[in-house]
């Protein structure tokens, strides 16, 4: 028998958008709260974010939400919901006064107010020049925002159950009833009954070989909610951050340009004058990492084999430096062996976060389809998530907005829900179909090892949908991924233990991992245009009659993939030409 | 182009990506098998520029798949990868093998149960960390926008909110190894992230929760937590900075 659980509200997750849900879930006292996470809440990874968290407060220079909600629109290509971008643009100035007030300790201006810097695609006056509107905390602002999160919890005492590794969403009648659970350190299988379940399980940006993301991201809850009938939300805009530590793909902040960094190539030349003459450097994510693919592909790239790209600090105050990009300084120090105070840092862009996702209303309410039908108790928030904030491209600093914003959201409204309602009855066997993955994958006698599948996943991912596209590659990738899911049926373990059987999960995970690519490369070869992350070579413009639509990728009863469309909210901001 | 012309953004070319072959030592236990723990020996070929973790991973998933450790961010932010390695408390995400030689000796952190292999209990280490308040507190009613604070104000503490938990400092000191009960310096850190915070109220709460028989005073400035730290935060002088701020209240 599973060990059983009942809490009103079950969250999913403990990074910056886990906690928060929690946190604004527990304010309501007719319900009870529990945490639930593969790993120690500050081991997430919403702590690796560095740069900064974006707002217009105004407080280095004038701005406003409705600058912060256009450039959110125009930087998300025109996909972006622009009820949302507006709604979030509001709520996430007071989201950030409501983090210091929880004690965070953002960096100072003179006056004592939250320092703000550039950021890439952030401008005044819808687009005339540059804003400092991130709010940032040196370049460890995830890392605070975490913490904070994570200390604020331990004063409201939220339940928190660590290295619980979610295996299940039960959903019975278009209501979740609750997850099922794998405890690590036992080995056993938990079923967590709720009223409302919240997912805020981050990205799968671990289906890419260089990636900022975390051995953690293995897109876990997209596969699941996948797997249980319900749509992915536009997976084929995949962010790639312009600055990864060549090779290893560290994340170096955007902050670093935000301080006046320079991207070069190999003659020295700063490249991005002839490709976003306005703001440079400063452009955003996806036109700044096709900038430096085409001028390596062009012959222009650094090194002896010409395949990656210099940021340039050098002419940077060093104290500047060391006291606001303290952390990215050493990561060059040790893992490249490159003083950036001194000499330029080789980086080139690297798989860093999913603008898709589960689909969710503005309220944080998971959508069963393309029109908009509730899955009644279930909510997601955060990466995992897609309201449609970033539509085809997310700006800099606007994930640890998503977070804090629809964090907050998910907790009031589930709580809002739980409260409201009677438990649905738990289907018998809601843990069955947990225990016959595992015990096929332990039972899997064949000479295949996860390793060999990941690395071939993580390579040809990298090769055939990464920055660019085509027919061709996305063709190939399909193929491939078939031939790996087939190869994945005979993975077996060596570790035939209970106690922190890492290598089983591991596998688990690599399913997970088959799920998400193929929800992307689908996707990606149904879009035939070019718009924000997603770039086809054989597509190069913007189709706007065609494609101004939410792609909803669907797996069939018999395995197969169907894409469908969501329609694109649209407002005051007429869709233009994307020019910086 | 001109090689005369120097070239700004020119640098040397990261080093080159030769392999070299290591002896790796591990300390493996495993509770549904092993009666106690043992070492296990394993040689490969890593590049000097891998991590220690990526050593790890490569034993692992190449050849062992029963090693468990605990990881994820690999690269020096979330704390998971604490272990002992060639005698001392690092993240095995943040050291490279080149800056190791050819035997690499793994242990996990001590002072806490091994739970399998390189895992170990955490659960009395956050109890520690719990105990110490290590939350803002301000009952005032809320502003409309930030509460102010000098950049000058906000520098005192700025170390201490490095801390990651990653247990490399508790787990260090010789205190804490005879002693299970002392609080150590991570908690200690943490305190002093808010006892030092100008907007903070629980000051006298905070130092009264330090202030035990297992608390602050059992610390006896051994520099092996500042030793260990991998974010390189200044802990025995925040230790110290602390003890002057309870002996001042006390005066």
């Amino acid at each position: 028998m599973p060990r059983a659980h009942k809490y009103d509200v079950i969250v999913v997750g403990a990074g910056g958008a886990g906690l928060m849900a929690a946190r604004y879930a527990a304010q309501n006292k007719d319900v009870k709260v529990a945490v639930i996470s593969k790993l120690y809440p500050t081991r997430s990874h919403t702590g690796a974010a560095q740069g900064g968290v974006g707002a217009a407060l105004g407080n280095v220079s004038e701005d406003h939400p409705e600058w912060h909600a256009f450039d959110t629109v125009k930087g998300g290509d025109y996909l972006t919901d622009q009820d949302v971008a507006e709604t979030f643009a509001h709520e996430v100035v007071d989201a950030v006064y409501e983090l210091e007030h929880m004690g965070l300790p953002f960096s100072r201006t003179p006056e004592g107010r939250i320092a703000q810097r550039k950021f890439g695609g952030h401008t005044r006056e819808f687009g005339k020049s540059a804003v400092e509107r991130a709010c940032y905390a040196a370049d460890r602002t995830g890392h605070m925002i975490l913490q904070t999160l994570y200390q604020q919890s331990i004063k409201d005492q939220v339940t928190f159950f660590n290295e619980f590794h979610v295996l299940d969403l039960v959903l019975e009648d278009g209501s979740a009833r609750g997850v099922v659970a794998y405890e690590l350190a036992t080995g056993e299988i938990h079923v967590f009954h709720a009223k409302a379940t919240i997912i805020a399980t981050g990205g799968n940006g671990r289906m890419f070989k260089v990636t900022s993301n975390a051995h953690a991201l293995t897109g876990d809850l997209t596969s699941i909610v996948w797997r249980r009938g319900l749509p992915i939300e536009d997976p084929e805009f995949y962010q790639f951050h312009p600055t990864g530590l060549y090779k290893i793909g560290v994340l170096l902040t955007e902050g670093a340009r935000g301080e006046g960094g320079i991207l070069r190539n190999k003659d020295g030349e700063r490249f991005m004058e002839r490709y976003a003459p306005s703001i440079k450097d400063l452009a955003p994510r996806d036109m700044v990492s096709r900038a430096m693919y085409l001028e390596i592909q062009e012959g222009r790239g650094v090194g002896p084999d010409g395949d990656y790209i210099h940021l340039d600090l050098t002419h940077i105050d060093a104290e500047i430096i060391e006291e606001r990009l303290p952390d990215i300084t050493e990561f060059a120090r040790i893992y490249l062996g490159v003083d950036p105070i001194k000499e330029p840092v080789p980086v080139q862009p690297t798989a860093h976060y999913a603008m898709g996702g589960i689909p969710t209303t503005i309220d944080t309410e998971v959508v069963a389809d393309g029109d908009g039908t509730v899955v009644r108790g279930l909510y997601a928030a955060g990466e995992v998530a897609c309201a449609s904030l970033h539509g085809a491209n997310r700006l800099g600093t606007n994930s640890l907005g998503d977070l804090i914003v629809f964090g907050r959201r998910a907790g009031i409204e589930a709580a809002k829900y739980a409260a409201s309602v009677e438990y649905e009855a738990m289907p018998a066997g809601a843990d069955d179909r947990a225990r016959e993955e595992l015990h096929r994958i332990r039972a899997a006698s064949g000479s295949e090892r996860a390793v060999h599948i990941r690395k071939e996943l993580q390579d040809t991912m990298m090769d055939n949908a990464s920055v660019f596209r085509t027919e061709a590659t996305l063709a190939k990738q399909v193929e491939i991924l078939a031939d790996l899911r087939a190869r994945y049926a005979h993975v077996s373990v060596e570790d035939d233990g209970q106690v922190f059987n890492t290598e089983l999960m591991e596998v688990v995970e690599l399913g997970f991992l088959l799920d998400n690519a193929e929800q992307l490369v689908y996707a990606a070869r149904n879009r035939t245009e070019s718009r924000g992350a997603h770039s086809r070579e054989d597509h190069q413009d913007r189709d706007d009659d065609r494609w101004l639509e939410h792609t909803m990728v669907y797996r069939n009863e018999d395995g197969s993939v169907r894409v469908g469309a969501k329609p694109v909210t649209l407002g005051k901001y007429e869709p233009k030409p994307r020019v910086y | 182009m001109d090689a005369a012309t120097p070239t700004p953004g020119a640098a040397a070319p990261p080093p080159a990506l030769d392999t070299t072959n290591v002896t790796v030592k591990i300390k493996r236990y495993d509770p549904e098998k092993d009666a106690r723990a043992y070492w296990a020996e394993y040689r490969l070929d890593v590049r000097p520029t891998d991590r220690v973790l990526d050593v790890l991973n490569q034993i692992k998933w190449e050849m062992d798949g029963s090693l468990s450790y605990r990881r994820s961010c690999a690269h020096g932010v979330c704390g998971s990868d604490a272990m002992l390695i060639n005698g001392v408390n690092r993240l095995a995400c943040k050291l490279l093998v080149r800056d190791l030689g050819s035997t690499i000796n793994v242990e996990p952190i001590r002072g806490l149960d091994v739970v399998k292999d390189l895992i170990v209990d955490m659960d009395p280490f956050f109890d520690s960390y719990k105990s110490v308040l290590p939350y803002f507190v301000n009952d005032d009613p809320e502003p409309a926008r930030e509460r102010l604070q000098s950049p000058e104000d906000r520098e005192i503490f700025d170390e201490s909110t490095k801390c990651i938990l990653c247990a490399a400092c508790t787990t260090s000191c010789p205190v804490f190894w005879t002693n299970g009960n002392y609080v150590g310096p991570a908690a200690i850190v943490n305190a002093h992230r808010f006892i030092f915070d100008s907007r903070d109220q629980a000051t006298d709460e905070r130092l009264a929760a330090l202030n035990q028989p297992s608390g602050l005073w059992r610390c006896r400035t051994a520099y092996n937590c500042t030793e260990a730290c991998p974010r390189d935060i200044p802990i025995t002088k925040q230790i110290e900075e602390v003890k002057r701020a309870l002996l001042w209240r006390q005066a």
